[in-house]
């Protein structure tokens, strides 16, 4: 079953097209990888699949939920509310809220008092308050940031903010996770590490799973499908051992030469 | 019509003060990104610097109208060194408060130095009023004001499009880590963007002083946050902008004034500076670019 | 249905008795064992009016203080138009009470709503500019307001509404701010307070996290004209005049450097500077310009040495009592 299915997607900015014609399709349950040389276009799909650019032509569609959902014109919270959550390139954490706060802010749904109820501090905010708590620190437990959850997000060390990224954007309950560059900084070991994370992730939540990639070695590891894009251009897709030999895709990268094996 | 042209005269002059002030916030936002919430006070000192050589040291219009712009010159470097350079890297909030602290110290110390009262310019400019069109009165003020106003502005676009300085000034508000890398010293092109603004901002006071004779510590307030809104509306950041800005809303007021509106005209102008902030942000004279996250 | 979602559906406990928690008895005896212990001194006469004018003061400045504290300390949107929320508050509970006659409660209580409503307004369209805009919005609306005042005979104009009916005692008082401290303290310490503060972090963060910014905005500038409202009635009914001149630009700017000053994003930070800049305020009563001076500097040297002001982000906290927890427990327990 199609989770995603992008049609002919463009997105300009004034003279720059940043994305072009671009169409893609993700089936469920998969780890696919959006790869390609900088600037090629990937962060800004990403942008434009989570409401935070209005495409310039082309459609989006998702099914989430059971429903099926057109992106066009959704704002980016009314899309994450739908089931699709991200990460960012540069981490966007809230720097000066706790790791649990972090992850906690990331559970809007079903939030059953409203704001009158948390402010005359009725029984349903003591529930919600608790239930909250309880499922964000079951979260930071398979994340192993427990221990570190009234810490300021901001004196963690980079690995961890990078797994406390993701634990937030699981909190939001998504069915589709965007992952940008979720390795960038890491060292072959840390890497490893969140190669067996995302696996899990996605077996234990069920999760289809994209992400943007430089480094080749968790891309063909992991990746079940890849994508590639060179100038907002779609120039290939398949299997990541199709990719990797695609001719088109060794031109983008290095322009004509061998690339160094993964 | 003769009354349209006379408000037209009016707003003209009004509005020369208007874009004076104005070019300085937008060459500081242009380059620092900040808005300058002293700039008014500056140009309030302008006024109290003419007034001062006007008065006690008998000088003619020309000379204290020099004099006092290089005085604001220097402040504004100064100003620039000693408070902004600090908060550079801090963040908007923090740059805001700090402009607005160094605005009600040059507002309340100047109050504290020289009392409240307002003084009143000596008459250095001939005061004749001549008709045209038949009925269209014009001081012979009106017309300094708007010589002087039209000077300075190209002088202006001379300095910004033809010299070092006005490059470097472009380049930086463009992209100040690129124009580093090309060799431009950015702290000294800041100085000189401050110097040059202020200097506007100080013969803005002295043109008001000579035309409308009183002066008070407080004049800036008003006219600081019109030329702000000038700026907006020609496009904050963009020299013509604030010279197509401060014109508009020169004229604009005059005609609210003149038509029923004067007790609303301040009003006014914040209605259309929060008007053009939603409706087109970039200001009247800017571009419709889409912002890349 | 993801797994994910499944996770949400067992069943967790509330209830009443949560509330009736041994801190919140706690907080509530405190409370009240200072309202009566000042009543009692006020009631004795050891009170002069000087001192209570300045309480009142104080008063005023934290219910305001909290006001703009969880629209620009929690949810960091810069207002400098606050001023023009307490003047709608003072001229409606005046108009209410001098003019219709109608008792104090129903002027504070219509003062305040007219104040929310008019901050959605307000809000609704400015809210979606970002930094030095929404400044320079805001302070327009506050000058707007404060002209079009200005030019409403029915209240006065220029030259000030007068015998507005004195109402306002230490029972008032003290309970408009124990109400402020409470709502500000329950909304921060909740999911919209999170939200709030996630807001002012990473807009664009919180936003992919699934919050509504644009209504936690409102939401935030709402609550904060809501008070504003209440502190400008409690002004009118305790000074009796009222001059548009007094809620312009420079009084937005006083309750700002009393946040700056107490920490933006600490509600006892700003209960806290808003004694010491009334008590600083008093003191240089005789010098008006003086103290313009001083508080230039003051916002100057926080801004340039401690931006983060007296308490940051962090509340007073009395954990150095007790074994953990306090009156307001810090980073955990929220």
């Amino acid at each position: 079953m199609l989770k995603l299915k992008i049609n002919n997607l463009t997105m300009a900015f004034g003279g720059i097209i940043a994305v072009s014609n671009v169409s893609m399709a993700v089936e469920e349950g998969l780890i696919a990888g959006l790869i390609g040389p900088n600037g090629a276009g990937k962060t800004t799909l990403f942008n434009v699949m989570t409401g935070m650019y209005s495409p310039t032509s082309g459609t989006i569609s998702y099914k989430l939920r059971g429903k099926d959902i057109a992106g066009n014109k959704l704002k980016p919270y009314q899309i994450t509310k739908c089931g699709i959550s991200r990460t960012f390139q540069n981490i966007r954490l809230f720097k000066d809220m706790t790791v649990l706060d972090n992850v906690r802010l990331a559970f809007h749904d079903n939030i059953k008092c409203g704001v009158m109820s948390s402010i005359l501090r009725l029984p349903s905010f003591y529930s919600e308050e608790e239930r909250i708590y309880k499922e964000a620190t079951e979260l930071l437990n398979v994340f192993k940031l427990a221990d570190k959850k009234n810490e300021f997000a901001r004196n963690l060390p980079y690995g961890e903010q990078r797994r406390l990224e993701i634990a937030r954007a699981l909190a939001a309950k998504p069915e589709i996770l965007l992952l940008d560059e979720p390795a960038a900084g890491m060292n072959p070991n840390e890497t490893k590490q969140l190669m067996g994370l995302i696996k899990w992730v996605r077996d234990k939540y069920k999760l289809t799973i994209i992400l943007i990639e430089h480094d080749m070695s968790l891309v063909m590891n992991i990746c079940e499908k890849v994508f590639v894009l060179d100038y907002g251009q779609l120039i290939a897709e398949g299997a990541p051992k199709e990719v990797q030999k695609n001719k088109k895709v060794i031109e983008a990268y290095l322009g004509g030469k061998d690339y160094v094996k993964a | 019509m003769q009354q349209l042209l006379q408000q037209l005269v009016n707003g003209i002059s009004l509005g020369s003060t208007y874009a004076l002030i104005a070019l300085g916030y937008t060459m500081v936002y242009g380059i620092i990104n900040l808005i300058n919430f002293a700039h008014g006070d500056i140009y309030m000192v302008g006024a109290y610097v003419g007034f001062a050589l006007t008065t006690f040291f008998h000088m003619d219009f020309i000379s204290s109208l020099i004099i006092s712009m290089v005085v604001c010159a220097i402040l504004g470097v100064i100003i620039e060194k000693v408070a902004y350079k600090p908060i550079r890297n801090s963040t908007r909030i923090a740059a805001l408060i700090t402009a607005i602290s160094v605005s009600l110290f040059l507002e309340y110390g100047m109050m504290y130095f020289v009392k409240a009262e307002t003084r009143t310019f000596p008459n250095v400019l001939p005061d004749w009023k001549f008709k045209i069109f038949g009925g269209v009165i014009i001081n012979v003020r009106d017309i300094y004001i708007i010589v002087v106003t039209v000077l300075l502005m190209v002088l202006l676009q001379y300095v910004i499009h033809r010299t070092k300085v006005g490059k470097a000034m472009r380049a930086v508000s463009l992209d100040a880590e690129a124009a580093q890398l090309m060799g431009i010293d950015v702290n000294r092109t800041i100085s000189y963007t401050f110097a040059i603004g202020s200097a506007l901002a100080g013969a803005a006071g002295v043109l008001v002083g000579v035309y409308y004779n009183t002066i008070d510590p407080l004049m800036g307030i008003m006219p600081g946050l019109k030329a702000f809104v000038a700026a907006v509306i020609g496009g904050i950041g963009i020299i013509p902008g604030a010279m197509f800005g401060g014109f508009f809303l020169g004229i604009t007021e005059t005609m609210v004034s003149a038509n029923g509106g004067a007790l609303y005209k301040d009003a006014v102008a914040f209605a259309i500076l929060i008007i053009i902030l939603i409706v087109k942000p970039n200001g009247l004279l800017g571009k419709n670019v889409k912002e890349k996250v | 249905m993801g797994s994910l979602a499944k996770m949400s559906k067992k069943r967790y406990r509330g209830g009443i008795l949560k509330l009736f928690n041994k801190k919140n008895i706690i907080s509530l005896a405190v409370i009240l064992a200072v309202y009566f212990i000042v009543q009692f001194f006020i009631s004795n006469g050891s009170i002069n009016d000087y001192i209570f004018t300045n309480v009142v003061l104080i008063g005023i400045n934290i219910i305001l203080a909290l006001g703009l504290n969880l629209i620009t300390g929690f949810t960091g949107q810069f207002s400098l138009g606050h001023a023009g929320f307490m003047s709608i508050g003072a001229y409606i509970c005046a108009i209410v009470t001098a003019k219709l006659g109608l008792p104090f409660a129903i002027g504070i209580i219509l003062a305040a709503i007219s104040a929310a409503v008019i901050g959605f307004l307000i809000g609704l369209p400015t809210l979606r500019l970002k930094g030095d805009y929404l400044a320079i919005a805001t302070l327009g609306f506050g000058e707007i307001i404060k002209n079009i005042f200005f030019n409403i005979d029915y209240v006065g104009g220029a030259s000030g509404f007068n015998d507005i009916p004195f109402y306002t005692n230490w029972t008032w008082l003290y309970f408009s701010v124990v109400l402020t401290v409470v709502v500000v303290n329950n909304f921060i310490k909740s999911y919209a307070g999170r939200a709030c503060i996630a807001i002012r972090e990473d807009e664009t963060a919180a936003e992919a996290m699934g919050v509504n910014t644009t209504n936690y905005k409102i939401l935030a500038f709402v609550i904060g004209a809501f008070f504003a409202g209440i502190a400008g009635a409690l002004y009118a009914n305790y000074i009796c005049l009222l001059k548009p001149d007094s809620f312009g630009f420079l009084k937005s700017i006083d309750i700002l450097v009393i946040v700056v000053f107490g920490g933006m994003g600490s509600i006892t930070g700003s209960i806290f500077g808003a004694i010491a800049l009334t008590v600083i305020s008093a003191f240089l009563q005789s010098f008006p310009e003086l103290r313009m001076v001083i508080y230039s500097l003051i916002l100057f040297f926080i801004m340039i040495y401690r931006p983060q002001g007296l308490m940051g982000t962090k509340e007073f906290s009395l954990g150095f009592l007790k074994k953990r927890g306090g009156l307001n427990a810090k980073a955990q327990d929220k």
